[in-house]
């Protein structure tokens, strides 16, 4: 099959489309006064060359918070632009952790692939295997069975709840709640357990893969699940407790980081960040994919698009997660965790003994993998960070030709710089934490 | 009745039989023993720390150095002190040399006024539990501090580099501002003690009707004399300011690691590292000392009745005792608002120094300046009864000053208003 329409598997049309409201945003925006405005901050942030008219006077101090800094998680760098401690002009500066991963893409087969972009958002690695998974299946044309959406599903959710905690977490160390950080490493260590105990690794699991998933759920998993999910919420309770009703926490986050639905739209941020303005654009609900039609959860939203709206949408998004993945406790199908495509889907161990044709299959999908029908195809998921995407172009041999992902948070970077004009210092490293993003991705 | 005649006057009765070699050996022994309690308890103090955060957060915390790890602070600084030392090319090298020890020695001099215990008989002289009583007293901690400050200041300014300036901008603005505050409630005290010395205070506190010799023994009776009791506003008001000097979460937005990196601290490696770390902590324990000293007492508590008032038990361990554990409470006080709270802003923190806490420290010493003078004018217009009128002055005084805070507090111009007025300028 190959489809080149840039809808991901089973996608439909909500009614009251947000892509029609979006267009009117953006027809709006070009009447706006403020058009000019952000034409100005998106020249700030999409310019590559040199800084922008550099103040002579000694007045302003120009600063580089990283490559080598404490909060900007990992390699981020970001040239600011200083008068005393209010930051006049924020350029972030990409590349420091460029790994040519979608190059390499290109060089592996599909069967390798999953192994390679697993390592991109390393926070949240079953959405990059899910998106390619999608992607490549897209291509293939293949179906996979009902148990393996289901438990793909919830996989991801387990891992977009790791991911937040994450968040929790860095976003509490940033503004200076030290415990926070090793509270939400402690609920995230559980499901990353969890993940382990499935999948044989606590992260870049590679368990996601074109036709399905690597292997069964171990014995025992829905009391395991239930279990971290119990663990969760009294986690997330605590967390609540601890910081939403802090007079210091709501002083160094409400009302900071500002931006608007249009802003939003216009830098291409989506995930929390879009969801923070008002705009509830969620891929699972717009674009269903896995089988996200047919359980029951909220898309949360917020107006104010700040700091503590970021920070609250992640805290509520947890639990949101939490109950999709008691649905599929109750709701997991029978049946096979792969399709059985004898050409996609390499046999069992124990045919390989016996029969010489499980051997030939097994060695040639292990050393050239297996072909893909020509053709190109665009899958969005949602990532806990936002919609993440693959294009990916096939020539009809064993490699892709062209391997692209669309990191969100390479796209979130951009919103940054003028979420962070005029605030402080210390806001910045409050604005970076609550735009969660993960270098890796950036830097593909 | 002048307040000063209650104690005695801040002269330790060691000096007043004249000078001998048996003196001076006492306070050669002295100054030791308080400079290596002093860095004994900093040693303890950053184990506490490490392993009640660490109990707060679901960790071990450290446990391989010694017995519980409580010789890891010993390691590090073992460890640190044969590091290697950089300085920066763009550094003034001499005052990059200087910082470290301009902060060090302010506050090793701030604990020599502090109270540990009562008085004792040594050698056939009686002297104090202090290392010296110094009649300007409280003084000397308000000028070490100040003095202190030009340490972090100095070490920002000459490390060469951005982020340690930042840091120090920070530094020299947070530590005047919330000297005010801390100045004043301090005020607050010395209006209700009437002596600087810090053992008269302490002996104000557990006076009860005839003049005594050192503090060690007198019931429960005394509890209500702590100045914690008469001035309570200006306990709290101390104790935040005196955490704010102290650079000490939430207030620790100097070496802010996650926005400035190390602050003043960023360039600085290896001993001189480890200097500007004993000097913070040494500061945390000075600070938690005076405010026993001012607030809780100092010293003083119940002894053991059954066993000779004036005896070693009595006169020795139980002031000390009693020291020691209302300093340890201050100090798992401190440890848990590490534990709990995020930071502050840089300008929600001078907000809150100038907009906030220098008024209220203002209004408080104001009342507390009219309760002294109802008190020693001995004023009776209420029906001719002192304790009425006493009561009617405080209500009243109490009352305006709260009232005139209120009406502070709605004249403050804050958010747009603030902005209406930046751009007025």
């Amino acid at each position: 099959m190959t489809d080149p329409t840039l809808s991901g598997p089973g996608s439909r049309a909500l009614e009251g489309s947000p892509e029609q409201i979006a267009g009117e945003l953006r027809l709006e925006r070009q009447t706006d006064e403020g058009a000019q405005e952000l034409r100005r901050t998106k020249e700030v942030v999409l310019a590559g060359g040199p800084w922008p008219e550099l103040d002579d006077q000694d007045s302003t101090m120009l600063i580089n918070m990283g490559p080598q800094h404490p909060s900007t998680h990992g390699v981020l760098r970001i040239m600011l632009e200083l008068d005393s401690e209010v930051v006049i002009q924020a350029k972030p500066v990409v590349g420091y952790l460029h790994t040519g991963m979608e190059k390499t893409g290109e060089e592996l087969t599909y069967v390798q692939g999953a192994t390679n972009v697993t390592r991109m958002d390393y926070a949240s690695p079953l959405s990059n295997e899910l998106v390619f998974s999608l992607a490549v299946e897209n291509l293939l044309g293949v179906e996979v069975p009902p148990r393996a959406m289901w438990m793909r599903m919830m996989l991801v959710e387990l891992n977009r709840i790791s991911s937040h905690l994450l968040f929790q977490a860095t976003n509490g160390m940033d503004l200076g709640a030290v415990s926070m950080m090793l509270y939400g490493w402690r609920e995230r260590e559980e499901v990353l357990r969890f993940l382990e105990r499935v999948t044989g690794l606590r992260m870049n699991h590679n368990f996601i893969r074109p036709g399905g998933l690597a292997a069964d759920l171990t014995d025992g998993w829905q009391e395991d699940v239930l279990n971290v999910c119990d663990l969760v919420e009294e986690g997330v309770q605590d967390y609540d407790d601890l910081l939403s009703g802090n007079p210091i926490w709501l002083e160094r986050t409400v009302g900071i980081g500002k931006i608007t639905t249009e802003q939003a739209l216009a830098l291409g941020a989506t995930g929390p960040i879009l969801r923070s303005t008002g705009f509830a654009w969620d891929l699972r609900k717009s674009q269903p994919y896995l089988p996200y039609d047919e359980v029951d959860f909220d898309v949360i939203y917020t107006t104010n698009g700040d700091v503590f709206d970021r920070y609250r949408i992640r805290l509520y998004e947890i639990l949101e997660s939490v109950k999709i993945v008691r649905q599929c406790v109750d709701r997991m199908p029978l049946g096979d965790y792969r399709v059985q495509d004898l050409k996609v889907t390499p046999p069992p161990r124990a045919r390989i003994d016996e029969s010489m044709e499980a051997l030939i299959h097994h060695f040639k999908l292990f050393t050239e993998g297996f072909k893909v029908p020509p053709g190109e195809t665009y899958v969005a998921v949602e990532s806990p960070r936002g919609e993440i995407g693959c294009y990916l172009v096939s020539d009809g041999s064993g490699k892709p030709v062209r391997l692209h992902i669309r990191g969100p948070s390479f796209y979130n970077l951009q919103s940054m710089a003028p979420m962070m004009e005029g605030s402080m210092v210390a806001d910045g490293v409050a604005i970076i934490s609550s735009v969660d993003p993960i270098m890796g991705e950036v830097d593909r | 009745m002048s307040a000063l005649l209650r104690g005695p006057l801040a002269v330790d009765p060691l000096f007043l039989g004249g000078i001998d070699w048996t003196v001076f050996l006492i306070v050669v022994v002295k100054t030791i023993v308080v400079f290596a309690l002093l860095l004994l308890s900093v040693l303890f103090y950053i184990w506490f720390l490490r392993k009640v955060i660490a109990d707060m957060q679901n960790r071990v915390g450290p446990n391989n150095a010694g017995k519980f790890g409580i010789l890891q602070t010993l390691a590090d600084g073992i460890k640190l002190f044969f590091k290697e030392q950089s300085i920066p090319d763009g550094a003034e090298k001499p005052i990059f040399r200087l910082a470290p020890y301009l902060a060090l020695i302010p506050a090793f001099i701030a604990f020599s006024i502090v109270p540990i215990g009562g008085v004792v008989t040594v050698a056939g002289h009686v002297t104090y539990v202090q290392l010296v009583d110094v009649p300007i007293g409280i003084l000397v901690l308000l000028a070490m501090s100040g003095v202190g400050l030009y340490g972090v200041m100095l070490a920002g300014w000459s490390s060469g580099s951005k982020y340690p300036l930042l840091g120090s901008v920070r530094a020299s603005a947070q530590l005047l501002s919330y000297e005010a505050a801390f100045g004043l409630s301090i005020l607050a005290v010395l209006i209700q003690s009437g002596t600087l010395s810090t053992r008269a205070i302490v002996q104000h506190q557990v006076w009860s009707g005839g003049v005594v010799a050192g503090a060690q023994w007198h019931g429960w009776s005394t509890l209500g004399q702590w100045f914690i009791v008469a001035t309570p506003i200006a306990f709290v008001i101390f104790l935040v300011s005196a955490i704010a000097e102290t650079n000490h979460p939430p207030f620790d937005l100097v070496e802010a690691e996650q926005e400035l990196v190390g602050g003043f601290l960023t360039e600085y490696t290896g001993i001189r590292f480890a200097i500007f770390f004993l000097a913070e902590f040494m500061n945390v324990i000075t600070m938690s000392a005076i405010a026993v000293t001012l607030f809780l007492g100092g010293p003083a508590g119940p002894g053991l009745g059954f066993l000779a008032r004036n005896g070693w038990v009595n006169a020795w361990i139980v002031p000390v005792f009693w020291f020691m554990a209302k300093l340890l409470l201050l100090l798992f006080g401190t440890v848990w608002i590490r534990a709990s709270v995020p930071r502050l802003r840089y300008d929600q923190l001078m907000n809150f120094g100038w907009k906030y806490l220098i008024e209220l420290a203002f209004l408080w010493l104001m009342v507390t300046a009219v309760i002294r003078v109802a008190d020693d004018q001995q004023w009776d217009f209420v029906n001719g009864n002192r304790g009425l009128t006493i009561f009617v002055v405080t209500v009243a005084a109490g009352v305006g000053a709260a009232l005139v805070y209120g009406v502070l507090m709605l004249c403050i111009p804050r958010g747009d208003e603030l902005a209406s007025i930046e751009e007025w300028d």
